[in-house]
């Protein structure tokens, strides 16, 4: 579903990404962790052309994200789901605009149907939140933002979905019930996540199969349990209690 | 060793105003990208979606929010600029000529000049500050992924906003200063409100109207252009929405009085003021 090849991206001196390399494939949920600053959001922005990679390969369902133009990126987004680190819920819309907001650029994704009342109440009902529809989001909690954030994501039944630190900011409690979550989603509709993180218990539940990301470059890959019984000091360093 | 004298001088030179020149160097990129900004607007604005229903949700949100403070500027201004002129027209015995120079002053040159101002204060930093809390909080980075084009939907449709009001909040401006000013005149002058109109429309030609209402045109596109521009731009996480906030008011407060004297200047061709 995706391929990264040779990915480069720098800020000024800040070298971030310096050859990453990545696969992942149908169905599978793959978990990329690594310390704070070190380019993993960057990664996923490049994915969906939010940021422009210095150099590398990115394909994406098959398509190469740099070769397409503005209508064809726009229709492959509309195939890949985005959960931001915040949330990013548009504040000045209550819960069923931030949800309809999607829709109105993918209307062939709403089967012909001018009404999305019904998508809406679905997304909703999948995340358990049908009640806060006419909800502002400065009147939700930060694990309802989440929820909601991950109904809209969910709207245009995305093939892939890229979590940015999904359990982020929250309590122990609300981080378990969203990976139980984003778990019924994939076994739901049988989507593939790729899942940047740096939270253990997340990466332990959730993982198939997880990559380190070290300076900038994939260090390691395998599985949770392998990468737990690793002696490498870098990966220790991720998984020591 | 000794350096050749012109390498000295240029040296010098480079120690004792290199912070000014960067500054200036700073103000033309900005100008640039400005530039660059107002022509990815004018790019845009024809292509469709034409997202009419938020452009006017943001007439709306940009009028009614400002027109409260338009309309008690403007009478201030009216019953200042008529209380401040009295003695001296009267000194002159030249009352009775009040009207026609309030409404010439006011129509002409202050209710645009004023009304814009009250206006960057008012919209161009909460546009600046709104749009550079969603970048911050990556609300525009969603929009882009969801494929709607975050540029056509929040700055295409609140540059045509503040474009489209502006003119209609400078004539409710302009109107409540005459009021104003009709106001003084009738408690100290015991001039009628029917005299004082009388004389105002007398005194005023489209060529004091139509100059200023085209140039409060331009002054609405700057309002909303500048505060688009710092608040899309913003950068430095939540410290970068303030200064986004702030830098709308200052850029565009310079900017409305350039585009002031230009219009002056042309206006001065065509009408020989």
């Amino acid at each position: 579903m995706i391929h990264i090849k040779d990915l480069y991206k720098s800020f000024g001196n800040n070298h971030v990404l310096n050859g990453f390399n990545l696969r992942l494939y149908e169905g599978e949920n793959l978990v990329v962790m690594g310390k704070s600053g070190s380019g993993k959001s960057v990664m996923i922005k490049c994915l969906v052309g939010l940021i422009q990679p210095d150099k590398g390969f990115i394909s994406v369902m098959g398509k190469e994200i740099k070769t397409l133009d503005r209508e064809t990126l726009d229709v492959l987004r509309s195939d890949i789901g985005f959960l931001f680190q915040g949330s990013a819920l548009y504040d000045s819309m209550t819960v069923r605009e931030n949800l309809e907001f999607p829709l109105r650029r993918h209307k062939r994704k709403m089967g012909g149907n001018t009404d999305p009342e019904p998508l809406v109440v679905e997304a909703l009902q999948n995340v358990g939140l049908a009640d806060a529809i006419d909800l502002m989001p400065e009147e939700l909690s930060g694990g309802m933002k989440r929820r909601v954030a991950l109904a809209r994501t969910l709207i245009l039944k995305p093939k892939i979905i890229l979590y940015d630190e999904p359990t982020s900011g929250l309590d122990p409690i609300t981080a378990k019930e969203i990976i139980e979550l984003m778990r019924s989603i994939q076994k739901k509709y049988g989507t593939s996540s790729l899942i940047i993180t740096h939270d253990v218990d997340c990466a332990r539940v959730i993982s198939e199969r997880m990559v380190l990301l070290v300076d900038g470059i994939n260090y390691v890959e395998g599985t949770f349990e392998e990468l737990n019984r690793s002696t490498d000091p870098k990966v220790e360093a991720f998984f020591k209690k | 060793m000794t350096l050749y004298p012109p390498l000295q001088f240029y040296l010098y030179l480079m120690n004792t105003y290199s912070p000014i020149l960067s500054g200036i160097k700073r103000f033309f990129i900005e100008i640039g990208e400005l530039s660059y900004f107002a022509r990815r607007f004018f790019k845009e604005v024809l292509k469709p979606p034409l997202e009419f229903k938020e452009l006017l949700r943001q007439c709306y949100h940009m009028g009614n929010r400002s027109l409260f403070l338009v309309l008690v500027t403007g009478f201030i201004i009216g019953l200042v600029l008529t209380l401040q002129s009295r003695p001296t027209l009267i000194e002159f015995g030249a009352v009775s000529w009040m009207p026609n120079m309030v409404g010439i002053s006011i129509v002409r040159e202050l209710g645009p000049v004023i009304t814009a101002l009250v206006c960057a204060g008012r919209i161009a930093s909460g546009i600046g500050a709104e749009l550079g809390s969603m970048r911050v909080t990556e609300q525009i980075d969603a929009m882009e992924v969801s494929g709607t084009n975050p540029f056509k939907y929040l700055v295409v449709t609140r540059i045509l906003a503040t474009t489209l009001m502006l003119p209609i909040l400078v004539l409710l401006g302009d109107a409540i200063a005459l009021y104003g000013s009709a106001l003084v005149e009738n408690i100290k002058g015991h001039v009628s409100f029917k005299l004082y109109f009388n004389q105002v429309f007398d005194a005023l030609e489209y060529g004091d109207l139509i100059p200023a209402t085209i140039k409060s045109f331009f002054f609405g596109f700057a309002i909303g252009l500048v505060g688009c521009f710092k608040g899309y731009y913003s950068k430095k996480g939540t410290a970068g929405v303030g200064v986004a906030a702030n830098t709308a008011v200052v850029f565009t407060s310079m900017l409305l009085f350039v585009i002031d004297f230009i219009a002056v200047f042309i206006t001065d061709i065509f009408y020989d003021l």
